[in-house]
């Protein structure tokens, strides 16, 4: 103890003339913060850990013993997942394939639409202020918060009546990219506020040098927007690039909605949910299914997470 | 199948392309406007496609779900209040409010508190990287993917079966030889889902803070250390007061999310055994009982819920920018 | 380029007016009037805050005023003013082009072919003498050579207006005066119209053929000086000791100071010491 006390007071000797921030972070520790932290980390992996090992057993194995058992008797297969995606058992031919698809489809253009059109809509709000555009931002800011719950029914009215007003087709089933389309236009709006704000946030600090020597040397607000500015934001674009994908990836409540949870057009969330009530006692086949979904937004998690979090950070601190 | 698959991928890709080169046309034929024109132009070009898809995407419908809402299931009858009286009114719904509240007030303060204490220990720690990332790795996970990985750990068999529920398993290690049936035990239950929930949101809790911590100044803590203050004290009167605003905006971006909260709940229970809440009740009744007069009154209702967020955040907002 | 007239800058009684995001009105600049003859060199001195990157936002065309007019060759600024060109105290350079890809932007802005634009370019780049830099991108340059990219590309849309904001104010002292040396020479080849913004003073003398004083909050014009040293200049650390610059600087500064420490007291909020100024 006496000599604990020595080196601590030998320690902090320079720290009184220039205390650094160790110091500091010192004064704050202590060995059971690390026990803690283990523990926590321990408690939000283990479940993810019993779904992959779930996966990977036969199903034999899934139903007899709980998934710890195969620490001890390691039998790993693949079949689940080739099952869960190709053959199906659920009442569609073609197991979770499809769905796997239409995530796909859902998925890239319901992240590029809104992050063209709100960047577009981000550089006239920052740097071709008018009257009411600050209006027009405050109310892009406030509707962030509206839970689109409050859109859903007469959205989907809209919608389905859209395609039969008169002769005119405003939403055609087939043709571009069959019913797709009103995923992808409810999810591009219902992004439109927040993607604003937050890009809205990064446009208006760029250099306002380099954006009026272009405007001076004859660049109309497109060319500007195109040849400057974008490539300027991409760190922000990239951003919210992720977010958005894995928002819509992940998102169950808008694609069954409006896919209404057929297999020609709903995403992969709306099918695991209906499996979940269904099938809940196919572990072995629930787990590869879900491991299947989680798989890309993990991917996409571990390889871009700084980009991720800078997202994260700018949307939710800066507000 | 695989024909089927590259029609539809290649319609999809189809759609990008044709979307940015109208608009890159667009942009092409405008770009020769000159003087006063071009300004406006550009407004109107670019400005305008997101206000329509605000207004026709937002503004309007909620606009018309709050006229649904003092209509019949059809439409075709006006009621007046009658959907709020029968909100306020059903014992039914007396329990999914009572459960909103809960999941409001208990599941982001909890994530906020544990995101909080994690920040402070875990940026001490050798490998703070894998701590946060294996922490922060459930955001990246979608609702039903998270409830689907805890129905497991929830999972229920006959005690004198061999256990596949993690949670069963361990009361079982501990001694309690008669586990419930998780899913089933009301209220317990509820409490079951939020950990779900709170799984999902504390590693986004964590980071931000922890970003936040980060950013005060060093000489604040430094001189505050050489005035004596330690641990507790110095958390206490330094470190939680330099990131208030922060928690706040935590504590209300996590309570947003959970008064929208449908995912879960679907997935779990589908708001049955006593664990409906507000969000998916509103789905029934709008996709299920084919009610929309009831769907809108309690999709205004969720909408109240979050009004006063939204004003404290254009608040915030505006205070932020009359500072600069 | 081809007609003088058309580079007459004549700013009358303009006012300008912001509103803040509290919603109070700040007048940036009151009734401020000059004109500047096609191919004079202008300099605008005063101290920081006194709108003079305002004037020049309202010159350009990227700016309005709330009242009074700008016309440049007679006509009324409405849009971007044709003819004009910028050079900032940040060489405006895109990070991901080429030297050669920035100073071809400006002709393929106004419509020229990517060919005869990176032509043009490359004989911009000659004069400036950055011949064999072409390929490089900006990190890869000194400061005093970005400055050149910089100053080729302000200058190779042969503008008839040069409208320059402080665009030596980050550079050290030596750097300065060779591009001070420069710019002067490359101007006399071309001759535009300067509007030339700085707050130093000796800069403003030995560049300019006439000196605009101004005051802050809110900025208004205190007096005009004509500069009648002879031309071509020759070296800016040179004429620095001639008695007729020693002369004109001294008469400038005994009004520029007044202001300098009306500023200085007002930002720094005590009383200011007489002669410390100077």
């Amino acid at each position: 103890m006496a000599m604990l006390t020595r080196t601590e007071r030998k320690r902090s000797e320079p720290a009184r003339t220039a205390p650094t921030r160790t110091g500091v972070r010192r004064a704050l520790s202590s060995p059971l913060s690390t026990v803690a932290v283990l523990l926590v980390t321990v408690v939000w992996t283990v479940p993810s850990l019993g779904l992959l090992v779930t996966s990977l057993r036969p199903e034999q194995d899934v139903a007899q013993t709980g998934w710890w058992d195969f620490f001890a008797h390691p039998h790993l297969t693949l079949a689940n997942y080739h099952d869960v995606l190709f053959n199906g058992g659920f009442g569609v031919s073609d197991g979770l394939m499809p769905y796997l698809v239409n995530s796909l489809a859902i998925t890239v253009p319901a992240t590029i639409f809104p992050i063209v059109l709100a960047s577009m809509a981000a550089y006239v709000l920052a740097w071709i202020p008018f009257k009411g555009s600050d209006t027009i931002f405050f109310v892009f800011f406030a509707l962030q918060v509206v839970p689109l719950q409050m859109a859903l029914v007469p959205l989907l009215q809209l919608f389905s009546g859209g395609a039969h007003i008169g002769s005119l087709t405003i939403f055609p089933a087939v043709g571009m990219g069959g019913s797709y389309a009103p995923v992808w236009i409810a999810h591009t709006m219902f992004a439109m506020p927040l993607a604003v704000f937050l890009l809205h946030n990064f446009i208006a600090q760029l250099p306002r040098d380099l954006i009026e020597a272009a405007r001076v040397d004859g660049a109309s607000h497109f060319r500007v927007f195109r040849s400057v500015v974008l490539p300027l934001a991409t760190p922000a674009l990239a951003s919210f690039a992720i977010f958005q994908f894995l928002w819509v990836w992940n998102d169950l409540l808008v694609g069954l909605t409006f896919t209404g949870g057929a297999p020609e057009s709903a995403p992969m969330p709306s099918r695991l949910a209906q499996l979940s009530g269904s099938f809940g006692d196919h572990w072995e086949i629930l787990t590869a299914g879900a491991f299947v979904s989680v798989v890309i937004p993990l991917v996409v998690f571990f390889s871009l997470q700084r980009y991720f979090v800078r997202g994260l950070l700018a949307g939710s601190v800066k507000g | 199948m695989w024909g089927d698959t590259s029609i539809k991928l290649g319609n999809t890709l189809g759609a990008v392309a044709g979307f940015l080169g109208v608009l890159l046309l667009l942009f092409y034929l405008a770009g020769f406007a000159r003087g006063r024109l071009s300004r406006r132009l550009a407004i109107l070009l670019l400005l305008g496609p997101a206000v329509l898809l605000l207004l026709v995407g937002i503004v309007v419908p909620a606009a018309r779900t709050i006229y649904l809402s003092l209509y019949n299931e059809d439409s075709t009858k006006f009621l007046g209040f009658g959907n709020y009286t029968w909100a306020f009114g059903d014992s039914d719904i007396h329990q999914v409010l009572l459960n909103t509240l809960l999941w409001i007030v208990i599941a982001p303060i909890l994530t906020t508190a544990l995101g909080l204490v994690l920040a402070l220990l875990v940026d001490r720690l050798r490998g703070q990287a894998v701590y946060k990332s294996l922490i922060f790795m459930p955001m990246a996970i979608s609702f039903v993917g998270a409830s689907i990985i805890w129905k497991f750990v929830y999972a229920y068999r006959d005690p004198s079966q061999p256990q596949i529920g993690l949670l069963s398993q361990i009361c079982m290690w501990f001694g309690w030889h008669n586990p419930p049936n998780w899913i089933l035990s009301h209220p317990l239950n509820n409490f079951l889902l939020m950990i779900i929930m709170i799984w999902v949101q504390t590693g986004f809790a964590m980071v931000v803070l922890s970003a936040a911590i980060k950013a005060i100044p060093e000489d604040i803590t430094e001189a505050a250390v050489l005035d004596g203050a330690q641990g507790w004290r110095l958390f206490a009167n330094v470190t939680i007061p330099m990131i208030r605003s922060t928690i706040i905006v935590v504590l209300t971006t996590v309570m947003i999310t959970t008064l929208k909260l449908f995912d879960i709940i679907r997935t779990m229970t589908g708001g049955n055994f006593g664990t409906q809440v507000l969000a998916n009740e509103m789905y029934n009744q709008a996709f299920t009982e084919f009610n929309n007069g009831r769907a809108g009154a309690l999709a205004v209702l969720l909408f109240l819920a979050v009004v006063p967020l939204v004003a404290y955040n254009v608040a915030m907002l505006r205070k932020e920018r009359e500072v600069r | 380029m081809a007609d003088a007239n058309n580079g007459r800058i004549e700013i009358e009684g303009v006012t300008k007016r912001f509103l803040t995001p509290g919603g109070e009105v700040f007048t940036a600049i009151k009734d401020v009037s000059f004109t500047v003859e096609p191919g004079q060199f202008c300099a605008v001195v005063g101290p920081t805050g006194c709108g003079k990157s305002t004037t020049l936002g309202m010159v350009s065309g990227l700016d309005r005023p709330s009242e009074g007019t700008v016309k440049v060759g007679g006509k009324v600024v409405d849009g971007i003013t044709d003819g004009v060109s910028f050079m900032f105290q940040a060489d405006a350079l895109l990070p991901w082009k080429t030297v050669l890809a920035n100073v071809a932007l400006g002709p393929i802005f106004k419509g020229a072919s990517k060919a005869e634009a990176q032509a043009r370019a490359r004989d911009w780049l000659r004069r400036v003498g950055l011949t064999g830099f072409e390929d490089r991108y900006p990190h890869q340059l000194s400061g005093g050579m970005r400055k050149r990219v910089a100053m080729a590309a302000a200058l190779i849309n042969e503008p008839k207006i040069l409208m320059m904001d402080e665009p030596f104010g980050a550079l050290d002292v030596q750097t300065k005066a060779i591009m001070s040396n420069e710019l002067l020479g490359l101007w006399e080849q071309s001759r535009p119209a300067v509007l030339f913004i700085t707050h130093d003073l000796d800069e403003a003398v030995a560049l300019a053929d006439k000196v605009v004083v101004m005051t802050s909050s809110p900025g208004t014009v205190k007096a005009v000086y004509d500069i009648d040293l002879p031309r071509p200049r020759g070296s800016v650390q040179e004429i620095r000791f001639e008695p007729r610059f020693l002369e004109l600087q001294h008469q400038i500064w005994d009004t520029l100071r007044e202001e300098v420490e009306r500023a200085y007291a007002r930002t720094a909020g005590g009383p200011v010491t007489e002669g410390k100024a100077a």
